[in-house]
């Protein structure tokens, strides 16, 4: 019997009576061959979730099933592209279809006509387990794309192409299984996105994730293989920050998820990714990102969607032994699409309407962050940074409260310090990062063990000057003595001076750790030796009138990134001048 | 062959259910015909088999279970467009109510539009001149951008409308590819004649396409006067090339009459009452502002919304700023005070302002001087709200200047003539010459080269 449309609602398709179709099957629904996917199946009932506008669909519309999950084509090419949420490239769209997405459009993933530079690695008679190498091709001029073994298949290399050009589909190494059956390795294989790629062993994070952003790389850094949240309320800065990552950090691809975000944001991410140079490589940053763009007015399913595109494609390329670092902004329109879905399909809510699985989804998609020895033999990680948008700005909402359960950094944006304008409106007393314990031997081995202790003096002076406020939000500063006033003073150096940065100044934009280091020293020196002046019973004004709080607030922007020896300066100039008050 | 359904099975509301229905398409318009004779619109929102619930626009008052025949029209619900509908006034479904006849229609659209191709826009960052200091120096507004007006009911928030509107037209385009395009949801018949004759007294009204669903006509209507505008505004933008800035008001009332439509479906609540689909629904019209490659037009728009209890945390406000590139905030505080227009600068925020602003847009200090305006506006906040615990005369010198800078910033700065029409460097110098009241050593956002040149200047 023919599987025909039953009902309608919104993205929501229904089948009536027995079908053949499997959970999480993909089909094409109606004349206009829509996506859809299986998500309920009842002996009554079968119900599909469609990833496109299903205007116009009819009751009797043929379904035609595709007996595969919902997967992915994997291969050169997904750099230096932007896909829609279920990896359509929308470039190749615009050219058949024009400015407006129509439905139905049928493309290829990938490019099968372009020729790529193939190197063959595999020889007749090698033995090939899942995940192993076969080939390599450079896929950008900074990234090469590493061909391996679907991770399910192993077997005895019989027959090879020599090195050359070839298109997506050409077959270059034929495997026999132990059954004897030929298999065709051409430069594409597919995967489910709802399954995790294997991994040989899942290793501890060790290294950070180096971004160029203080109050990040300093107070709460995050590890590569780790995950973080960035949650705030809208006009806090939580696509700025994820640009400013995507941008600067030290990860060797990004794929970066619009999820449910502004169309004008992609084409912003689009235009100053392709300017944008690389300082490491020289090239555009494009040639080391993939862009899914599933914008706010695009279908909601396919918004479900997009964030398992996103998390499949950033495992294909750890595999390859890469790190790969992945932006989601935001899994809270990612949250909302499960809402949404889940009320037409009149599940029973849980909290604020949504349903009861949503945290067991969270942590499902933030579980496949981690790094790993990957089946090829090489050691490859993918740190999720999520941004989070919490309903009226309250964090105690299901969203954020269930990303923190699963999430071992948070970088909590506050609402007040954007509207002073202080970026990156990571507030440091909400915030945390667990990864110090296994991110501390890294630092300490790198940048010394003086690093550690500064970064524990400087929280240290932020929690004192917090408590410090309580009381001058009372009383006025005025009247407190002056070894507290130097406090208030120095934390407001740190606060002006080295939390906040400038996404726009070339210099302050990314700044290397070893500055930041410098920068902790300076300041804190400063720290000590005002303290010795206020102990003398000297007053605070002095130190403040020869201009030396304002001149270290500057050093971010006085000190350019490749002249570090003018810290030595800075320092010396304390003491001279410190030295002078003293008398 | 048209088949026509006679009766009704059940009706709820304003959605009504058909039974054994044949060879129906989902999101498809029917006509419903009374046995009095008026004929009203339905869509179709939901299929089960034979079985379909319509959603009557015009409400089902006088539908008796057998006093209608239902027709299906085959075709989702489109608008007809030709460049002849700049002008005219139109009702909340996009039918012509000034009298001046029909329009003929050059093409039909979907109301629903489709999305734009990320790939295919263009990034704006063409600077509107507004000539309101607080909107032109802290949250620009840039062609082809969705900034929102978050009010309260009682608040300016039309005058600013029609103020932008007056003086927005006058910098970049010219006379006759500029155009606006005004959506009036659940307003009061009085603030569309205000509107109406704000712009007659302009001189902008043989450019305006008023659409109006006043706040007694049917609750549906409303749900589709604003996709309705942004059809005629894609059409004049992207097809006529023309500058189209859309106003939308009031948002809430939009959101409101939908949330009635989703209950009487029956379906699963989320946030106070409305439905969990409420960020797409929106988002499904703010995200048709933009510019698109293969057109020299733009569409802008400022929907207006009141926020219930002034509460930005209401879910309206609350999800529009999520969407929106930003938000203009009025306070009700301000505009008590006699400062007119009544804008919080604070949580006011133009996310396209920085890519817009500076050397060769507006001039090179604009990014550092809005910065360490905000900056030190934040300050005063702080100072006085010391002040009201210990008292301004106890306050320390440098909190006592921040207080006075604060009152000089609101009363000459944000506060403006309904007329006065301030250009961008009018507006910067007057900021500097605020910020030369602190003390040097408190502007800590600028760089000492800009200070030099325009510090006590």
């Amino acid at each position: 019997m023919a599987n025909v449309i039953y009902g309608i609602n919104g993205p929501v398709v229904t089948v009536k009576g027995a079908t053949e179709f499997s959970m999480m099957e993909m089909v094409y629904v109606g004349k206009q061959r829509l996506v859809g996917e299986i998500i309920g199946i009842t002996s009554e009932l079968t119900t599909i979730q469609c990833y496109e506008e299903t205007t116009g669909l009819k009751p009797g519309d043929p379904i035609e099933g595709t007996h595969t999950q919902m997967n992915l084509m994997l291969g050169p090419g997904i750099l230096d592209n932007i896909f829609d949420g279920i990896e359509r490239p929308l470039a190749e769209i615009e050219k058949q279809v024009g400015a407006f997405i129509s439905r139905g459009s049928q493309v290829s993933s990938l490019n099968t006509e372009k020729e790529w530079d193939v190197t063959v690695t595999a020889k007749v008679g090698d033995e090939l387990k899942g995940g192993e190498v076969y080939a390599t091709t450079p896929e950008t001029q900074i990234i090469t794309h590493k061909l391996m073994v679907p991770p399910l298949l192993s077997g005895k290399v019989v027959e090879v192409k020599p090195d050359g050009k070839y298109r997506l589909n050409d077959t270059i190494v034929k495997l026999e299984d132990t059954y004897g059956a030929v298999h065709e390795l051409t430069l594409v294989q597919r995967w489910p996105i709802r399954t995790p790629r294997p991994v040989r062993q899942r290793l501890t994070p060790t290294v950070p994730l180096i971004t160029g952003q203080r109050v990040i790389d300093t107070l709460f850094p995050v590890s590569k293989g780790g995950t973080a949240a960035i949650p705030g309320g809208f006009g806090t800065g939580k696509t700025m920050t994820q640009h400013q990552l995507a941008k600067w950090c030290d990860a060797d691809i990004i794929v970066y998820v619009g999820c449910g975000e502004r169309g004008n944001e992609m084409s912003q991410v689009l235009q100053e990714f392709s300017e944008l140079i690389d300082p490491k490589s020289g090239r555009p940053m494009t040639d080391r990102t993939t862009l899914i763009a599933n914008t706010s007015n695009m279908p909601v399913a396919a918004r479900e969607a997009s964030i398992y595109t996103g998390i499949t494609l950033a495992e294909y390329y750890r595999d390859m032994g890469y790190d790969v670092a992945i932006m989601a902004d935001s899994t809270s329109r990612w949250a909302e699409a499960l809402r949404e879905i889940s009320g037409r399909l009149e599940e029973m809510p849980a909290e604020e309407g949504f349903p009861a699985y949503l945290p067991s989804r969270l942590s499902e998609f933030y579980e496949r962050a981690g790094r790993a020895d990957v089946l090829s033999g090489f050691q490859g990680s993918v740190t999720i940074i999520g941004a989070v948008s919490p309903q009226g700005s309250d964090f105690s909402e299901p969203v954020t409260q269930n990303t923190k359960r699963f999430t071992r950094c948070f970088w909590a944006l506050d609402k007040a310090l954007a509207y002073a304008r202080h970026y990156p409106a990571i507030n440091w007393m909400d915030s945390y990062s667990e990864y110090f314990t296994d991110l501390d031997p890294y630092y300490a081995e790198n940048y010394g063990k003086e690093f550690v202790e500064y970064r524990n003096s400087i929280s240290a002076l932020l929690q004192e000057e917090n408590r410090l406020m309580e009381i001058v939000k009372l009383i006025g500063s005025d009247v407190l003595p002056d070894d507290q006033k130097l406090i208030i003073e120095i934390a407001k150096i740190i606060r002006v001076g080295f939390l906040q940065q400038n996404a726009f100044h070339k210099d302050d934009t990314y700044v290397p750790l070893e500055k930041q280091k410098r920068m902790m020293e300076t300041i804190l020196h400063l720290y000590e030796r005002s303290k010795a002046v206020v102990a003398q019973n000297i007053p605070l004004k002095r130190i403040i009138e020869a201009g030396l709080f304002e001149k270290v607030t500057k050093i971010k922007y006085d000190i350019p990134n490749d002249r570090l020896d003018m810290f030595d300066e800075y320092i010396k100039d304390i003491d001279d001048k410190i030295l002078s008050i003293l008398g | 062959m048209i088949i026509e359904y006679v009766g009704v099975k059940e009706i709820n509301g304003s959605l009504v259910v058909i039974d054994g229905v044949k060879g129906v398409s989902y999101e498809e318009i029917v006509d419903i015909r009374l046995d009095s004779g008026t004929v009203r619109q339905g869509r179709i929102v939901q299929i089960e088999g034979d079985r379909i619930v319509v959603q009557v626009f015009e409400g089902t008052r006088d539908v008796s279970l057998e006093n209608t025949t239902t027709r299906l029209t085959g075709h989702p619900m489109e608008m007809p467009l030709s460049p002849e509908i700049v002008g005219r006034i139109l009702n909340g479904s996009g039918k012509p109510i000034d009298g001046l006849g029909d329009i003929y229609p050059v093409t039909k659209r979907d109301i629903n539009g489709t999305a734009i191709n990320p790939v295919s826009r263009i990034y704006p960052r063409n600077f509107i001149n507004t000539g309101i200091s607080s909107i032109d120096t802290l949250s620009t507004l840039i062609r082809g951008q969705k900034l929102p007006i978050f009010s309260g009911s009682g608040m300016k928030h039309n005058e600013l409308a029609v103020q932008i509107v007056r003086q927005a037209k006058i910098t970049g385009a010219d006379e006759n590819n500029f155009g606006v395009v005004f959506a009036a949801m659940g307003v009061k018949n009085d603030v569309a004649d205000y509107f109406k004759k704000s712009f007659e007294e302009a001189g902008v009204m043989q450019h305006v396409t008023m659409l109006l669903n006043l706040s007694n006509d049917p609750i549906i209507e409303r749900t589709l006067t604003p996709r309705c505008a942004l059809t005629v505004a894609e059409y004049l933008a992207f097809e006529l090339n023309m500058h189209i800035l859309v106003i939308m008001t009031d948002m809430t009332s939009y959101a409101e009459a939908l949330r009635e439509f989703s209950s009487s479906k029956g379906e699963i609540p989320g946030r106070k009452g409305y439905p969990g689909y409420l960020y797409s629904d929106l988002a499904s019209m703010y995200e048709r502002a933009g510019m698109i490659k293969g057109s020299t037009g733009s569409l802008t728009q400022i929907p207006i919304l009141t926020m219930p209890n002034d509460d930005i945390t209401h879910p309206v406000p609350d999800l529009t700023g999520y969407i929106t590139e930003g938000q203009i905030v009025l306070d009700r505080g301000l505009q008590n005070q006699g400062i007119y227009p009544p804008v919080n600068v604070l949580p006011s925020l133009s996310r396209l302002m920085k890519d817009g602003i500076g050397e060769g847009f507006t001039r090179a200090d604009h990014p550092s001087l809005s910065n360490q305006l905000f900056a030190s506006y934040a300050k005063v906040i702080d100072a006085r709200s010391l002040a009201s615990v210990i008292g301004e005369e106890e306050l320390s010198e440098t909190d006592k200047k921040y207080i006075e800078f604060g009152r000089q910033f609101e009363n000459t700065f944000v506060n403006q003539g309904f007329d006065e029409n301030r250009d961008i460097s009018q507006s910067l110098d007057l900021g500097w010459k605020l910020l030369s009241t602190l003390p040097r050593t408190e502007l800590d956002r600028v760089d000492d080269e800009l200070l030099d040149k325009y510090y006590g200047k």
